[in-house]
């Protein structure tokens, strides 16, 4: 039987879980640790978003409850996987790990990197 | 009963549980050890993806406030284990 409330919540159940895996992909892939940084942030937010939404629309549906958990939970990964992704990278670079050999241009290269606050 | 509704579930678990097991490599093996926390930060992302999965397969709510305590802890020990790689200390003492 093919209901069209299940269809939306497969397609917001795939979507997340393409995202998840191309997020999964690109941090086994990339070259050094600021384009993985870029790939695990960005996928993985958008993955677990689509995800969450199709639990809250099956949760809606079928059980009649408004959760509004999963909205925070969605709101609160929408916060804070930026703000944990810019601080691996700044104590990446800070602690000096290397760039990939493919790098094109380096913003930071030539400022001071001892008078950090 | 194999509904497609429930293969379609079932699918979507499986694949995060190998995007999870993919993970694991890249934080055993990763060459720095920001790498190791990048890997790690996304398998607690994961997780919370699971919990939303299980939640629709087990048919609950009561997986709701799993899913904000995951991603609490999650963010709490990104942030202290970068404050740590790059300071040395996690709550340090002087106020500068």
């Amino acid at each position: 039987m093919l209901s069209l409330i299940k269809i939306v919540i497969s397609f917001f159940l795939i979507a997340g879980t393409f995202f998840i895996f191309s997020g999964t992909l690109g941090v086994l892939r990339f070259p050094d640790v600021y384009s993985r940084l870029h790939a695990a942030s960005k996928a993985s937010t958008l993955g677990v978003s689509g995800i969450l939404i199709g639990a809250f629309i099956y949760v809606l549906s079928e059980m009649h409850v408004f959760s509004g958990k999963l909205i925070l939970g969605i709101l609160f990964v929408l916060l804070t996987a930026p703000v944990a992704g810019h601080m691996i990278s700044r104590a990446a670079y800070r602690t000096g790990v290397p760039l990939s050999e493919k790098t094109v241009f380096n913003e930071l290269e030539n400022k001071d990197r001892s008078n950090t606050p | 009963m194999t509904d497609w509704f429930t293969i379609v579930v079932h699918v979507c678990l499986f694949v995060t549980t190998i995007s999870i097991l993919l993970l694991l490599y890249r934080a055993v093996r990763g060459p720095s050890n920001p790498d190791r926390v990048v890997a790690l930060d996304t398998i607690g992302i994961n997780l919370i993806a699971i919990t939303g999965i299980m939640a629709i397969i087990l048919d609950t709510v009561q997986l709701n406030d799993i899913i904000l305590l995951i991603g609490i802890l999650t963010f709490i020990a990104t942030v202290s284990v970068a404050k740590f790689l790059e300071k040395g200390v996690i709550i340090d003492q002087d106020r500068d």
